[in-house]
Parts: C-alpha cells; sequence; structure tokens
C-alpha cells in the first residue's frame, strides 16, 4: 500500500503521482467513475496499473492509499 | 559545423558509450538519448538514479537541496548546518540569493551558523551542544523570527534526536524551531533535499499556532512559488505581476519571510516557476487549502507574454486586460533588444547541462534570440520534467541525464556548439576547451534573467560571452606563426 494523489488533469483526464516514487503519470482507465462509487482499478500510461478502495466520488485532488496490481 | 541528424548522434551517443565497462555501459545507455519528434508519447530517459560509482558527476546531496536551496533564502531566519563546519562554509553565498535587510541583524542570508561538529559530538552525541547553540543565537540575533536545523550526513549516522531539541528549545525561545532531515546521504541528489524541505514546511510552518494572522487576504493575492531570487530574479518576475494587478503576498523563497510562508495559504493562485523544487508543497496546498497552481516560465519576452496570459486566465477580465498591458508595454522594449543582439547571435548553437529546470525554461530565451538549443539535461530532474522538456525541445536534441564529465566533453567535442550553460564546476574545463561558456546556475555573478527586465540583461550576456575577441585569441603566437609560416610554404 502506498500514498498516492489523484488530481483533475488539465486535459479533462486524471494524473496519478506517487510522492515516494516522485512518479507522475496519467490514469489511462479507471474501473468505476460515479459519483456514488468511485476507484476499483486504476490503469496508467506506463502500464502498470493500482487498485483503490471504491467510495463515493472525492473532490480532487485527494491523497488515497493505493495498491499495486500486478 | 552542421547540425547532427537523428543517427549522427545515436552515433555518438554509441560512441561515447564504448568506454564504459559492459555493465556501466548498459546502464548509462538509459540516461542518454536524442529527442524525436516525430513519435507521440515518446519514451523518456531513465532518470532519478543513483549516479554510477567511479564516474564524475555534478550533483549535490539532499543537505544542499534543502538548505542550499529552498530554506537558505528565507531571511528572517537562521538555518544552522548542524554537524561539521564544512558543508556550510563551503557552500557559503554561493547561490547569489538577494535580499534586502541588514545582514546580521533582521536577515540571515549570506551568514553561516554551524554546529562545528568535533570528534567529542560525533562520540558522545551533539544534542546539548545544539540546544546552547541555539540559546545563543537567540542572545547574539534577538531579531530572528526562527530557526531551522539542517542536519548534515553525521547527525543522521549518530542518530540525535533533532526533534526533540527543537522543541524543547522552540518553548525556551518563544519562536518556531523547525528540525530538517535532509542528512546529505538521502537519496540520489539535491532532489530529495527538496522534497524534505518542502515536507518539513508543510508540517511546521502551516500549522504552527498563532502563525499567518497578519495580512487581510484579498481577492487578487497571489505567492511566487520557487523563485530564489537569484541575481534579483524574483523582483524582476515581481514587479510585472504586481503591474497587472495582482499582489505578491509571498516569495518563496527568495527574499522570503517566514511570515511570507505563513500568509500563502490563504493566496487565491499558486505560481510556481521551479517545479521540481516545490512541486510537492504547491500539491500539497491544492489538496488541503484548494489553491490551484499554474508552471510560468518567464526567460524570454516569448515566454514571459504566454506566462502572463495563461495567470491572467485564472483572474477575472479586469487582469487580463491589464496583462495585455504590460505586454504591449515592454513589447518596444524587447523589440529592441532583439533587433540589436540578434544579428550578433543568430544560429549560434547551445548545450545546456543545469539543475531541475532551466534546461528547458531558457530555450525559449534563446530562441527569442535566434539561438538554438542542440543539446540538453538536467542533473537532478525526474521523469515528469524530461515529459516537459520534450515539448521544448527540437528534434534530434541530445538529451543526457545526469551527465559524467567524460561524456559531456565528448560530446561537445563533437557537436562543437558555440555556447555552453553550465554550472561552476564545468566553467573551466569548456574555457580551457576554447569554448564560450556562461554559468547558468547564479548568472555568472549577472542577472537577473526573469522577466522583461531580465532579458535584456541575459541578452547583453550571451553576447558579450559568444563574442568576446577573447576567443579568437586562442591559438598561442609561436604555434599561430607557425601555421603561417606552413600557409607560406604551401
Ligand atoms: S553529503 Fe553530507 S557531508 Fe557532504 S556536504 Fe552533504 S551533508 Fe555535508
Amino acid at each position: 500500500m502506498a500514498n498516492i494523489i489523484i488530481s483533475q488533469a488539465l486535459d479533462g483526464g486524471l494524473t496519478f503521482y506517487m510522492p515516494k516514487k516522485d512518479l507522475e503519470e496519467k490514469v489511462v482507465s479507471l474501473e468505476f467513475n460515479e459519483s456514488g462509487k468511485w476507484g476499483g482499478e486504476l490503469k496508467l500510461s506506463s502500464g502498470q496499473s493500482y487498485y483503490i478502495d471504491p467510495m463515493e466520488q472525492p473532490s480532487l485532488p485527494k491523497t488515497l492509499r493505493a495498491r499495486r496490481m500486478d | 559545423m552542421s547540425n547532427l541528424t537523428k543517427d549522427e548522434a545515436q552515433a555518438l551517443i554509441q560512441e561515447v558509450l564504448e568506454v564504459y565497462p559492459e555493465k556501466a555501459k548498459k546502464d548509462r545507455a538509459k540516461h542518454l538519448a536524442v529527442n524525436d519528434t516525430s513519435v507521440e508519447n515518446q519514451k523518456c530517459v531513465t532518470s532519478n538514479r543513483k549516479s554510477l560509482p567511479g564516474v564524475m558527476t555534478i550533483r549535490g546531496c539532499a543537505y544542499a537541496g534543502s538548505k542550499g536551496v529552498v530554506w537558505g533564502p528565507i531571511k528572517d531566519m537562521i538555518h544552522i548546518s548542524h554537524g561539521p563546519v564544512g558543508c556550510g562554509q563551503y557552500s557559503r553565498a554561493g547561490r547569489r540569493n538577494y535580499y534586502v535587510g541588514t545582514t546580521g541583524v533582521n536577515s540571515f542570508g549570506t551568514m553561516n551558523f554551524t554546529s562545528d561538529f568535533q570528534e567529542k559530538d560525533i562520540v558522545f552525541g551533539g544534542d546539548k551542544k545544539l540546544s546552547r547553540l541555539i540559546t545563543e543565537i537567540e542572545q547574539l540575533f534577538p531579531l530572528n523570527r526562527g530557526i531551522s536545523v539542517q542536519s548534515e550526513c553525521p547527525i543522521g549516522l549518530i542518530g540525535d534526536d533533532i526533534e526533540a531539541v527543537s522543541k524543547a528549545s522552540s518553548k525556551e525561545i518563544g519562536k518556531p524551531v523547525i528540525p530538517v532531515r535532509c542528512e546529505g546521504f538521502r537519496g540520489v541528489s539535491q532532489s530529495l533535499g527538496h522534497h524534505i524541505a518542502n515536507d518539513a514546511i508543510r508540517d511546521h510552518v502551516f500549522d504552527r499556532e498563532g502563525g499567518g494572522n497578519g495580512v487581510e487576504p484579498g481577492k487578487y493575492d497571489v505567492a511566487i512559488l520557487g523563485d530564489y531570487n537569484i541575481g534579483g530574479d524574483a523582483w524582476s518576475s515581481r514587479i510585472l505581476l504586481e503591474e497587472m494587478g495582482l499582489r505578491v503576498v509571498a516569495q518563496w523563497s527568495g527574499d522570503g519571510t517566514l511570515a511570507e510562508m505563513e500568509q500563502t495559504p490563504k493566496v487565491k493562485l499558486n505560481l510556481l516557476h521551479c517545479y521540481r523544487s516545490m512541486n510537492y508543497i504547491s500539491r500539497h496546498m491544492e489538496e488541503k487549502y484548494g489553491i490551484p497552481w499554474v508552471e510560468y516560465n518567464f526567460f524570454g519576452p516569448t515566454k514571459v507574454a504566454e506566462s502572463l496570459r495563461k495567470i491572467a486566465s485564472y483572474f477575472d477580465d479586469s487582469i487580463k486586460a491589464k496583462a495585455e498591458e504590460v505586454i504591449a508595454k515592454y513589447q518596444p522594449l524587447m523589440q529592441a533588444v532583439i533587433d540589436k543582439y540578434k544579428p550578433r547571435l543568430q544560429g549560434k548553437k547551445v548545450m545546456l547541462y543545469v539543475g531541475g529546470l532551466r534546461p528547458r525554461h531558457v530555450i525559449g530565451a534563446y530562441e527569442d534570440l535566434g539561438m538554438e538549443v542542440v543539446g540538453t539535461g538536467y542533473e537532478f530532474a525526474h521523469k515528469d520534467d524530461y515529459e516537459r522538456t520534450n515539448h521544448d525541445v527540437k528534434d534530434a536534441t541530445l538529451i543526457y541525464d545526469d551527465v559524467t564529465g567524460f561524456e559531456f566533453e565528448e560530446f561537445v567535442k563533437r557537436v562543437k556548439p558555440d555556447l555552453i550553460g553550465s554550472g561552476v564546476k564545468e566553467k573551466y574545463i569548456f574555457q580551457k576547451m576554447g569554448v564560450p561558456f556562461r554559468q547558468m546556475h547564479s548568472w555568472d555573478y549577472s542577472g537577473p534573467y526573469h522577466g522583461y527586465d531580465g532579458f535584456a540583461i541575459f541578452a547583453k550576456d550571451m553576447d558579450m560571452t559568444l563574442n568576446n575577441p577573447c576567443w579568437k585569441q586562442m591559438t598561442p603566437p609561436w604555434k599561430a606563426s607557425a601555421e603561417a609560416d606552413q600557409k607560406a610554404v604551401a
């Protein structure tokens, strides 16, 4: 588990940022993206994927706990 | 010399890598690349990795990143270089962060405070010494607004508890005493020092009780982040922002104060110049206080105008209109500068190798003068910096991360740039090779280079260096006459 920050990107998508590794990546897909259920599997432009527990849609940017999936 | 093509540049990299042993070669190959604009989303070079043992690199340490870069310029605080005397003394006042104030009375920027560790402090621990030191500082410099304890390597090694001392001392003197765990051995370069310093500000400055209640917040409040006022850079940026109607309440950290930092969580927009060293705190303020941040670039009129418009777009129409006025006002002045220097500099090729921001930020300023950047690289950038760089550089530009002394020299020998912009450690090698050189960390005792006023100075400096008659005197007289004789014979 690691802390990550999800924020709104300028082009309307999401950005994934992991302070520990200073990793900034675009989010290419998010499993659940509704106001009541948000989160799940998160695919990054680098090909990695992470998992965040589904939750109410938070206001961004937000620090979350994420788990590496691969 | 004509520009290298992509293939030639690739071949050059291969050739340079040849001298390394197999393992080193494999590792260094990942840090060198040729920019290829034909592919979308091109892969970035590997960065932010430990340098290879045995090669000469130009990086600093985490202490340098925290004390030297982020904390050091905060002028009304005293920054103790905690540990042996050398780390602070050899870097003292080297960065030329200008400030106003009376040094030794209410400002302490160019002074060096150290706990001067001796053998017995290493053996028995230095906590007592530190707390004595803080009491003494308070006596001698009562106008200081706070103290930060910047750990050098030994502190982490012997396991001193600077947090506890800071807490107790803070109570004693009634001012913030901020422990910063920026021991030099942490991380791979000064970059982690920036991060640690940012985190220390987050933990100890923002949440401090009784801090930051000074100024009534206004609707045009902005803060300049990541401008260290080198040669007055922040000042020449600040006047432009003020001219367009914004109120600059804080400068981080060039000519900055503790009170300014405490005020920052109340601003409307954070303006981020050096992304590398202050993106952490910007992200934090965005999340915690909902303050958006915007990256800008104040090198060269094209980028300044672009940035002013970008900044103005976060505010109402009156600011937008005034931004246009500012741009229009300076346009003729800048045209005059360009008319004067462009003919003398047109077509010249530049190679850069600087810290974490300028390798991409100054490209626009060179292009305004008709010059071309043919190679660029960072000491301590991360992947996101290289991503940003890819948009700024042309096709077939050499990109080198954490370049080694050998690689840099070989690149210069082959690419034959007309000018190199890098740091003081590289300066004399290249000058001796007969290549004009500008020191792009502290502007070679010149500056400011930011903003419109800065560009005029930048252009003058580049011209002065490149067209200096001394470069024609590189052949010693005895060789010159031999050449003349040869010509006569032939
Ligand atoms: S690496 Fe350690 S000893 Fe060297 S300058 Fe940095 S803090 Fe000082």
